[in-house]
């Protein structure tokens, strides 16, 4: 009964779409608000119903109903309550019900809250985005259906995939699938303004808190599943440049890029074409990414399905949402009115080259992901492409696009003076150097850039400090005024400042972590002792224990620095019978930023059991940083207040180029 | 007829979310336009430079050109006068009224399985133990084996039962247990022995025959074993010795000797029979290496006329549940579930009274999954 009425809503949903995708655009066509409003109720009405579909699903996994083919597969009685939730969208069919699930929230949000759009651009928005849903729906109900029944349903369950019985799954997917799918308002945003044949700064007024939301779920998203690596897989790596784990790297590049040129249509009317044509391809991207995860077409740790009917059907979606809208903007990019006029060298300028930077960089990522899959197709060769080609054409494109992140808001709108500039960033210079020579006479070893590396990473960081001390003018007016300007700020100049600085964090973990990085692989038995860095760890015992639907082996280790005794670490070696496959549970000891990181190999026959010990320094600012954009994300998404952006007033005639 | 009322309610709602806003007339709902929004951006200078966050000529630049922007907009403004299709309309009402409900229950229909009732886990496990599937008295032992791997009693419960259900793997895994936490024993390792052969499809692998030989070298009088190595010979193509074995069985045996008719037939087929293990006559060794000779067809035919001679033995003489089994099995193998099925209930008559074997057909229909 829960199984079928979840099954109807989902159809109920598709049906829904279908009107809705067809019904406000003729009533925007025929000015008939009746029509239009037609797009608002039912997007409330298939959110709804997508509800009821995925509640319905996670009642039959809760209750471990196995007549349901997506619960025998994935779901077993003794699994923790925990997992028969996380479960839900931890196999494939599941997960796209999560991806439509999102896809309608995002819509009935629209619906519900989009009071302040002109109604014929919300029926619209809403008719695109019920064709996205309707193509889902239908690639579900037709090749993916978590509905299906066993007639004579089995005793018991195949399990969850091991790996994926983790908290990380509770939050990686649903963070991740939100930013992918956030993305879908501004497409559909911008396609409807296509349609329109209408554009303007009061549009990128409304799109820009969609696109900021999606953007921060996305940033928390890619974070998280770092980390989930990071501590899951046991290898002690945080990033693989996996293609799974590029496929959502590439929606991020260019939805920031979109989100900077939104900021720049918003308060300068400029960047149009660069808006539009990025609201495209970031949720392409989008698109893309959910390809190659659903597809199969990759086989990595992420790939837990495969079935080539699928991936022809989400080809067709990508092919039909993806030319499509590229085939509207060749046609009707040309007709949108010209935007504001800017000097090279001004706040567009620079935004201009960001996002420059940041779509060349993303191309390089799309290049390194798709060329071996292509190559396989046509040769049968299998390539991979590993770290080197990132590092080599990825790291080249993003040390300049740092080095000008802190001149960015330094710059005037309209006409910048880039002399004026550098020398307010010259304090920021200066600490970056001091940082430089520090960090060359302490460190010991390693890359000889590390140290400049750190300095960049500095320099960004004061950069975003010195901005906020120059816009309120601490140094300049007395310290009073200065603190009532800093609570006058607007929110979204401390959200600039939080996410650039985050950048910087990131940095600096990421080149300690790969720079000072130790690691010793021992064989280790009952009382021996490991040095890492300046821990000493010793094996105290191997004990064996009783998990809900696993057995483990746990190693528990005490640690001790200097003869202090500073910690204990138990990783695990987890056995699960029903699906005959073991995982490794890391242990991590965190002391300050830095963690101790300890995973076990296969036990010896004498009694010994291989051990993977790492130290790595300053790894969690690697995340703190991602935290910190966010962090200054939300800060910038609950300024409530209208972006204005007060042009510079021409001294001379300047000869302004034209936005586009 | 609950799920019906059910999904005939979702489908109203649905209808009802299409014709709601149809409804309304042709009153238009708040909406609204950029006018608003640069508007606001002008306070929103004014109260900037109030703050001192933008200096004032700045400010005055920024009116300007919002200014600029606000007179582009209201001459682009189209007319917000809106505007009533009465025929898409009722088009559209239609759509919601038929076409929706139709697409729906096309789509239901084809893809859905409305007549299946639910099957979670604390309803099977509210069901009377008496009437429980053996499968799930099993798997309660199985997990308490897992949490208690040393439990020999449960090993020894559960190693014969596995082996009647069809699991021989995992029987000789729990016989092996047996031995490892109990202690050996000549019947053990000849238990151990059975299910190994019969995991390997009723061949006396090499393991298997360890095994013999150790619980005859633990009790030359082991019969089973005896039995098996006897088999095994006849399986190695040493007839001779085979029947020698079996005859020394047959010389010491008490005549009362349970097991001593099945030692005699496969004696008395020794050369050219054997008899399988359980007792129960299957295809001689003549007939298989005949059937490896034939193709399909014919091999089907010659199943056929077994499963015809199983059916008229059962017929005369319907007392055997394992008889039963088989030939529900072999019609299922067949693809003819309906001729199955029809075994199935002619079965559930002849052992209406006997509620035990009727019990054990019952479990053993399901292990086979077809629903009885």
């Amino acid at each position: 009964m829960i199984a079928e009425a979840g099954h109807y809503a989902l159809v109920l949903a598709l049906g829904l779409a279908i009107i809705q995708s067809i019904v406000p655009m003729l009533g925007a066509r025929w000015r008939d608000a009746g029509l239009m409003n037609v797009a608002r109720s039912s997007a409330l009405a298939q959110f709804l119903f997508v509800a009821l579909s995925f509640g319905a699903l996670t009642m039959l996994h809760v209750t471990s109903d196995f007549s349901v083919v997506n619960v025998f597969e994935n779901s077993h009685s003794l699994k923790p309550l925990i997992y028969k939730f996380t479960g839900v969208w931890g196999n494939h069919e599941g997960s796209m019900l999560l991806w439509v699930l999102i896809l309608a929230l995002f819509g009935a949000m629209v619906a519900a809250f989009g009071n302040n759009l002109p109604l014929s651009l919300r029926a619209n928005v809403l008719a695109v985005q019920a064709w996205i849903a309707a193509a889902f729906y239908l690639f579900i109900l037709a090749t993916s259906n978590p509905f299906l029944r066993i007639a004579s349903p089995p005793i018991e369950g195949r399990d969850l995939n091991p790996i994926l019985q983790d908290i990380g799954l509770a939050i990686h997917p649903p963070m991740l699938y939100l930013g992918y799918v956030g993305f879908s308002i501004s497409f559909s945003f911008a396609v409807a303004a296509l349609i329109e044949g209408r554009i303007d700064a009061a549009w990128a007024r409304w799109v820009r808190p969609w696109t900021l939301m999606a953007w921060i779920f996305l940033t928390l998203g890619i974070a998280m599943g770092s980390y989930w690596a990071y501590y899951e897989l046991g290898w002690g790596g945080w990033w693989f440049w996996d293609p799974v784990e590029n496929a959502s790297l590439m929606p991020w590049l260019s939805g920031t890029a979109l989100l900077h040129s939104a900021v720049v249509m918003e308060k300068r009317n400029a960047l149009k074409v660069w808006t539009i044509l990025l609201a495209i391809i970031t949720f392409s991207l989008s698109l893309l990414g959910t390809f190659l995860v659903r597809s199969g077409v990759l086989t990595s740790v992420h790939t837990f399905a495969s079935d080539p009917s699928r991936g022809v059907f989400i080809l067709l979606i990508l092919c039909f949402f993806i030319g499509g809208s590229l085939a509207l903007y060749a046609w009707r990019a040309p007709a949108l009115r010209q935007g504001g006029l800017f000097a090279p060298i001004s706040r567009e300028g620079a935004l201009v080259l960001n996002n420059l930077f940041l779509t060349t960089a993303c191309v390089t990522v799309l290049v390194g992901t798709l060329y071996p899959l292509g190559l396989e197709v046509l040769t049968g060769d299998k390539i991979s492409v590993g770290a080197p080609f990132f590092n080599l054409t990825f790291g080249p494109l993003f040390v300049p696009l740092l080095i000008a992140v802190p001149f960015g808001p330094l710059l005037a709108w309209k006409r910048g003076d880039l002399l004026g500039a550098a020398q307010r960033l010259f304090a920021a210079g200066v600490a970056a150097l001091i940082v430089v020579a520090l960090v060359w006479a302490w460190a010991k070893g390693g890359a000889a850039l590390a140290p400049l590396a750190i300095g960049l990473a500095v320099f960004v960081i004061v950069g975003a400090a010195v901005e906020l001390i120059e816009r309120i003018g601490l140094l300049r007016v007395p310290f009073r005024t200065a603190m009532h300007r800093a609570i006058g700020l607007p929110r979204s100049n401390w959200g600039t400042a939080f996410a650039h600085a985050g950048l910087g964090v990131a940095l600096i973990g990421i080149v300690c972590e790969t720079t000072w990085n130790s690691e010793r692989i021992a064989s280790l038995k009952q009382n021996d002792i490991v040095t890492v860095a300046d821990y000493s760890v010793k094996l105290e015992s191997l004990i064996q224990r009783q998990g809900p639907n696993y057995r483990e082996q746990i190693a528990q280790f005490v640690v001790s620095r200097d003869g202090q005794q500073v910690g204990a670490m138990s990783p695990s070696k987890r056995n699960f019978a029903t699906r005959g496959m073991s995982t490794t549970e890391a242990a991590l000891l965190t002391r300050g930023a830095s963690q101790l990181y300890i995973s076990l190999g296969e036990a010896g026959a004498d009694g010994a059991i291989a051990v993977r010990i790492y130290y790595k320094p300053l790894v969690l600012l690697i995340w703190l940083g991602p935290m910190l954009m966010a962090f200054g994300g939300l800060l910038s998404l609950s300024d409530r207040r209208l972006r204005v952006g007060a042009p510079k007033p021409a001294k001379a005639s300047r000869d302004l180029q034209p936005a586009e | 007829m609950a799920l019906w009322f059910v999904l005939g309610l979702m489908t109203a709602l649905a209808a009802f979310a299409v014709l709601w806003p149809l409804s309304r007339g042709g009153r238009s709902s708040p909406s609204g336009s950029e006018l608003v929004v640069y508007r606001d951006q002008l306070a929103e200078v004014d109260r900037d430079a109030a703050a001192g966050l933008i200096a004032a000529p700045d400010a005055d630049a920024a009116r300007v050109e919002i200014g600029r922007r606000m007179i582009a907009a209201s001459e682009a403004a189209p007319e917000t006068s809106s505007a009533v299709h009465l025929i898409a309309r009722r088009a559209v009402a239609v759509v919601a009224l038929a076409g929706l409900p139709a697409l729906a229950a096309g789509l239901y229909l084809a893809f859905g399985s409305p007549l299946l009732g639910g099957f979670p886990l604390a309803e099977r496990q509210r069901a009377d133990v008496s009437t429980a599937s053996l499968d799930r008295l099993v798997g309660q032992v199985e997990a308490h084996l897992e949490k208690n791997p040393a439990d020999a009693r449960g090993w020894e419960v559960l190693a014969p039962v596995l082996f009647k259900l069809g699991r021989y793997e995992d029987a000789a895994k729990a016989f092996r247990n047996v031995i490892t936490f109990k202690g050996e024993s000549a019947s053990r390792h000849a238990d151990l022995g059975e299910a190994l052969s019969a995991a390997a499809g009723g061949v006396i692998s090499a393991d298997a025959k360890k095994e013999f030989e150790r619980a005859v070298a633990l009790d030359a009088q082991e019969v089973k074993s005896r039995y098996f190595l006897g088999v095994a010979a006849e399986q190695d193509g040493r007839v001779e010795e085979a029947r020698r074995i079996w005859q020394a069985m047959l010389d010491g045996a008490p005549a009362d000797a349970p097991w001593r008719p099945l030692v005699q037939a496969a004696l008395s087929q020794a050369g050219g029979t054997v008899v399988q293990r359980n007792g129960a006559p299957g295809p001689t060794s003549e007939d298989i290496a005949a059937a490896k000779d034939l193709n399909e067809t014919d091999r089907n035919a010659m199943v056929r006329g077994m499963v015809d001679r199983l059916s008229s033995r059962l017929k005369q003489d319907g007392n055997d549940v394992q008889g039963w089994l088989r030939l529900v099995r072999a019609y299922m193998v067949l693809g003819e579930n309906d001729t199955a099925r029809q075994a199935v209930s002619d079965a559930q008559r002849v052992f209406e009274k006997d509620e035990q074997r009727l019990r054990e057909l019952n479990d053993g229909i399901k292990q086979l999954g077809i629903g009885g």
